[in-house]
């Protein structure tokens, strides 16, 4: 075959149809690949709901639980914290809990981010890098703090509803949860639909 | 016929020979070693290089050698840490060698590029080698990052948690993202695991290439020096740079002189400082990993806070990732940043040494303040000092075309 036998029109579609094909290929083996970096069907079902008991929490007092290796405050906050929650809401960068609107499970988009006023359940993971924020419910009016979480790593603040203050580097509110009451003493947390 | 054959008037060479008509060795050797010519008024700068690799040998061999005791799980990690620290034959020499050398192989690679901004090692034609570097650079800082897990220590779980959350912050896909590196919904046994692959499969073998690759391209273009000019532009009647000396056995044996005096240094961190003070082996990772509580004071490792000083400078989450990614990958552009025509800082002029002296202040001052809790004070500093670190790079296609440089001799001199 001479150079002036070349059909390059044809030579240059088969060239493009090979790769086309083959970068197709490429793209579906890279598939299962990909996919088996994402939680396994075990780390799925290890993030099954948990139960937590309430019968013997004193008003002020919080637990710490894991849900889906997730640190989750169950806070029962007393009168006082409460009557508290409507104050300064200036200082507040997002206080009706409504610039993200996936932080919170609409039954808890109200002013106490909560189903039942009494009880705040809030990830205790920090909206801006992940950290555990510590509570702080000491009122301390001096300093302007009625009370709430205090992120150690950046200072992240939030106040007793997880709602995060103006001017720290966390972006958005402390996220709740899906959870539901059981009982009056028992709340599952991780699934909020089904029977009891 | 070669020379020898005609003389003896038979076929000589034996071995080697046998192997040159199968394989390059003789003529690899030579380009690469035995005539490769560097300039012959290297200074002490010059040694960076070659102890990299001798950092890497280390990293490559104990860390080969934990594998054998280590295990990646969640459960165990901890524990088998302790185990090769207390019951396995010198154990805590291996572990102490590794953990060590982690820190030294960035002592050592900062040393080494500031070497090319002192002497415009990055400039054309070597801005291929540069780039080659600073992705080594990256591979090099995600490789520390995985190590660090693997302990499973309190600083290894929460100092992951915030990195990895760094991700989080790119809009739209950040939070699949975050679960996609963690492998779960929080950092778990899973992501410990597939750490371990990256930090013993993946990423040494992506260094292996890149270093092979970065000496390569430096081969093709020869090694600049502490002049900046380029020796090849004088050579003698034999085709051989005026300036230059073979690497080996010039180059070689001085190096070896700075390897001995390196691992002196290097010995006597291992056997009598080998956390540093907490620099090197942060104290809050000998405690395991408590998913519960983040330790008060939460700080990376000392290689990475100039970086994390900035993160931590700008009080927003996505701005901080921002400015955090710009500041590691903007040396990439040195290369088309700097517009100076002269290679070398001894001939370029006061704003270029200005520049450069402020950059190393900024660069130290960032890494301390990223060691220390963020108070308001830390902080103020730390933005002051972040606007200087990025104007460094950003002014300079200003500064460095306005320096008044001086002339450039035609060969090498030495100094003192």
């Amino acid at each position: 075959m001479t150079e002036d036998d070349l059909d390059r029109n044809r030579r240059h579609f088969l060239t493009v149809a090979t790769v086309t094909t083959g970068v197709i290929g490429a793209g579906l083996v890279a598939i299962p690949f990909i996919s088996s970096l994402k939680p396994s069907a075990r780390a799925q079902a290890l993030g099954a709901p948990v139960e937590v008991p309430l019968g013997s929490m004193q008003p002020g007092e919080m637990v710490r639980v894991l849900w889906r290796g997730k640190l989750v405050f169950v806070l029962r906050r007393t009168e006082d914290m409460l009557a508290k929650l409507p104050e300064g809401l200036d200082n507040l960068r997002d206080p009706d809990s409504t610039e993200f609107a996936d932080h919170q499970p609409d039954y808890a988009a109200n002013d106490t981010r909560s189903v039942k006023p009494e009880y705040l359940i809030v990830e205790g993971s920090c909206t801006h890098l992940g950290c555990a924020p510590l509570e702080d419910f000491e009122v301390r009016p001096a300093e302007g703090w009625g009370g709430g979480f205090f992120c150690p790593c950046h200072g992240s603040k939030f106040d007793l509803a997880g709602r995060v203050y103006k001017g720290v580097p966390a972006p958005s509110n402390l996220r709740v949860p899906p959870h539901r009451f059981v009982r009056d003493d028992l709340i599952l947390i991780g699934q909020d639909t089904g029977a009891a | 016929m070669s020379r020898i054959e005609a003389e003896v008037g038979k076929p000589q060479g034996g071995f080697i020979k046998w192997i040159d008509d199968r394989f390059p060795l003789t003529s690899t050797l030579k380009y690469h070693v035995t005539e490769y010519y560097a300039s012959k008024n290297f200074n002490w700068w010059y040694v960076f290089g070659v102890l990299a690799m001798v950092v890497l040998v280390i990293q490559l061999v104990t860390g080969i050698f934990l594998t054998m005791n280590y295990k990646p799980a969640a459960a165990d990690a901890f524990a088998s840490v302790e185990y090769i620290m207390r019951d396995v034959e010198w154990g805590w020499l291996i572990r102490y060698m590794h953990s060590t050398g982690a820190s030294f192989f960035f002592i050592v690679v900062y040393l080494h590029m500031f070497r090319a901004m002192l002497y415009g090692s990055y400039k054309k034609p070597r801005e291929l080698i540069w780039l080659i570097g600073m992705l080594i650079f990256f591979v090099l800082m995600a490789e520390g990052f995985a190590g660090y897990l693997l302990p499973w220590g309190q600083m290894s779980y929460w100092g992951a948690q915030v990195i990895i959350s760094l991700f989080g912050a790119i809009p739209v896909v950040g939070d699949a993202l975050v679960e996609l590196i963690r492998g779960d919904y929080s950092i778990s046994d899973i992501t410990l695991n597939r750490f371990f692959a990256l930090h013993v499969i993946v990423l040494p073998l992506a260094l292996i290439g890149l270093i092979f690759v970065h000496i390569v391209a430096l081969h093709e273009v020869g090694s600049n020096n502490p002049d900046g000019i380029e020796i090849k532009k004088n050579k003698g009647p034999d085709g051989v740079p005026l300036d230059g000396v073979p690497f080996h056995p010039h180059h070689t044996s001085k190096d070896l002189v700075g390897i001995i005096v390196f691992l002196m240094i290097f010995s006597a961190v291992v056997f009598f400082a080998p956390d540093m003070g907490g620099l090197f082996l942060e104290h809050a990772n000998f405690e395991p990993a408590n998913m519960t509580a983040t330790p008060e004071h939460i700080a990376p490792v000392w290689y990475y806070t100039p970086y994390y000083a900035i993160l931590r400078a700008v009080p927003d989450k996505l701005w901080g990732f921002i400015l955090f990614a710009m500041a590691v990958v903007l040396p990439v552009f040195l290369p088309w940043l700097d517009r100076c025509r002269v290679r070398s800082i001894r001939y370029r002029g006061w704003m270029y040494k200005t520049a450069l002296s402020v950059f190393v202040v900024t660069f130290i001052t960032l890494g301390w303040l990223g060691l220390q809790a963020a108070t308001p004070t830390y902080v103020l500093l730390a933005r002051v000092f972040s606007v200087l670190y990025f104007a460094f790079f950003l002014l300079m296609p200003f500064y460095t075309a306005m320096d008044k440089t001086k002339p450039v001799p035609d060969r090498v001199v030495y100094h003192g």
